[in-house]
């Protein structure tokens, strides 16, 4: 059992801190195009390779591309694909795991014994064999790492439900006559959503860290469109040279999983819920 | 124990049949032709006959499930066929990359165990003081780098800016330095916040309580804590190989290191599907046994958990 460190309302406030950074973040990402000082896709054989300047804040590549510019449209590139990955696995791992839970049986044995295959695979083997197999692409990046992420969900989802389904006022639900469906999901869904959330927000991190890997690998998203892990990747063997366009990226990295990291256990610690690893 | 065997070994049977039809299923669905792939990269001119002939040696107008039945009995042989890009046998290979990933692998739990055991005994014990704040500032850090930023970041600092260490890592125990801390790292950071957790549970424990109110010394305590702890530690390690074998592809691959996760990455480039499908199989395979063997030690180690099974 977690004991906890600190009172109420310090949680609370580490919270807000934390969801106005991460709200600062996204809105930074949707601004990116307006605030970027110059084009992210615009080459330059005048300009390779320069060291942070008034006109690039952050230097240039090797292909006198803006880091500046090209770390904000990556930001986008980086932070909606985990959050669209996050919200896709999420819905689909609940609803399979709702399904499993309320009818068992056959539905259950069928849903979970695959969900069992899907674990089988180590998490990043998987999906750097199905991004390799199908190729680059944001879409198949976030098919690769979704293909087992919706598992958690699931199998979190089926033990909730399995718990609430012994409480009286699901069972007066049924008595009642109402659907199946309607208690799935006016009944239990909303009952279940603190432990979902607090795991769906913990994911963010590691799906952001999941994608920026397999396009490091160069099997995620692709030149030239802006991404962090593909920038690091492309800008490691100048880092002699240009040291600027690899530490950019790094650092923008770091800070962006580290403020989803630690939403994601302030969110654990307000809702005071156990993470499964 | 016997009938809970039993069980695990059943579901060890399935998920490894399950593992083997995705693995199958997953190059079978992959674009293209597989007899055009396997051409292209042996780097044989394609003509319609030539194509068709290869189709008819690899068994491709066969039936689906055919050739997954055919291929899923030569695996169970451990034959995983030859590579597309060499014709050497893919379990070869696989058996040479293990050598040397297993070699990366343990090195760096080992040093991640080293580092991080005595800091999560220190966090422990003095809970909430200003070390323990810092040490979990840290291995928060950790926990929140990709192991590709890692390696790069001491690949710059290390062996650019410092000039410690050279970049390109050879076999020797020098080039082992930077791959194992690069993917010691984050196991590392792990291992801190989950095995302080762990003690932290066992010093709230009454024997604790008792042992020091009967005025036991310190380190007494610690060592029944730690004792009692060891089962849990061992399951944290156990539980931190699929995070391992899935890393050390990224680690290999930057510091060319010739172990399984490099050899993967090549056959991607090259679109080598027997080798990446030998490769997903293989390390499916550790990771299931594995953690299989870690909960039936568990269980053998601790033999509450055997009784309350037989009841």
């Amino acid at each position: 059992m977690k004991k906890k460190h600190s009172s109420v309302s310090h949680v609370r406030i580490r919270l807000w801190i934390f969801l106005i950074l991460a709200g600062l973040l996204v809105l930074l990402s949707l601004l990116a195009s307006l605030l970027c000082p110059n084009d992210p896709y615009a080459t330059s054989s005048a300009v390779m390779n320069h060291a942070p300047s008034a006109q690039f804040p952050m230097g240039t590549d090797r292909y006198g591309r803006c880091i500046c510019s090209r770390v904000l449209m990556g930001a986008r590139t980086s932070i909606f694909s985990a959050m669209a990955l996050v919200a896709s696995t999420f819905v689909i791992g609940t609803l399979l795991g709702i399904l499993a839970g309320w009818f068992g049986g056959v539905v259950d044995t069928i849903i979970m014994r695959v969900a069992d295959a899907f674990l089988a695979f180590p998490q990043m083997v998987l999906a750097i064999a199905v991004a390799g197999i199908l190729g680059g692409g944001m879409f198949n990046a976030m098919l690769a790492m979704g293909i087992t992420g919706w598992t958690l969900y699931a199998r979190l989802a089926r033990a909730e439900v399995l718990s609430l389904k012994k409480e009286p006022y699901v069972q007066a639900a049924k008595l009642t006559g109402c659907s199946s469906c309607s208690i799935m999901f006016n009944t239990l869904l909303p009952n279940m959503f603190g432990p979902l959330i607090v795991n769906a927000t913990t994911q963010i991190g590691v799906m952001m860290i999941g994608i920026a890997g397999l396009s490091f690998l160069g099997i995620g998203v692709t030149e030239p469109q802006a991404e962090w892990g593909s920038m690091i990747n492309l800008s490691r063997s100048y880092i002699q040279l240009a040291p600027w366009a690899v530490l950019a990226p790094a650092g923008a990295t770091i800070v962006t999983v580290m403020i989803f990291n630690y939403l994601g256990d302030c969110v654990r610690d307000y809702l005071d819920v156990e993470v499964t690893e | 124990m016997g009938s809970y065997l039993g069980k695990r070994l059943l579901h060890f049977a399935w998920i490894m049949l399950a593992v083997s039809f995705l693995t199958f299923l997953l190059s079978y669905l992959s674009p293209g032709d597989a007899a055009m792939k396997k051409l292209n990269a042996q780097g044989i001119a394609v003509s319609e006959e030539v194509l068709e002939k290869t189709r008819e040696n690899m068994g491709l107008n066969r039936p689906f499930i055919v050739q997954y039945g055919d291929w899923a009995l030569h695996a169970l042989r451990f034959d995983l066929g030859t590579s597309y890009k060499d014709g050497f046998s893919v379990s070869e290979k696989l058996v040479k990359g293990l050598k040397n990933t297993a070699m990366l692998t343990m090195s760096a739990i080992l040093l991640a165990l080293l580092i991080s055991l005595p800091l999560a005994v220190l966090c422990a014990l003095k809970k909430d003081s200003w070390m323990d704040h810092l040490i979990r500032l840290l291995s928060f850090i950790g926990n929140s780098l990709p192991n590709f930023l890692i390696s790069v970041l001491l690949i710059y600092y290390l062996c650019v800016k410092a000039k410690l260490l050279p970049v390109v890592a050879n076999q020797s125990l020098r080039g082992l330095i930077l791959p194992c801390m690069a993917l010691a790292i984050p196991i590392c950071s792990r291992f801190i916040r989950q095995i302080r957790a762990e003690l932290l549970e066992q010093l709230s424990k009454p024997y604790v309580t008792g042992a020091r109110a009967r005025g036991v010394k310190g380190r007494y305590v610690l060592w029944n804590v730690l004792h009692n702890a060891s089962i849990s530690i061992l399951t944290i390690v156990g539980l931190s190989i699929g995070m391992l074998l899935g890393g050390s592809v990224v680690i290999e691959t930057i510091f060319r290191w010739p172990g399984l996760g490099k050899l993967a990455m090549d056959a991607i480039t090259n679109r080598d599907y027997p080798v990446i499908q030998g490769f997903v199989l293989f390390t499916s395979a550790i990771y299931v046994v594995v953690n299989l063997i870690t909960d039936v030690s568990y269980r053998l180690i601790d033999p509450r958990l055997r009784e309350r099974e037989d009841k």
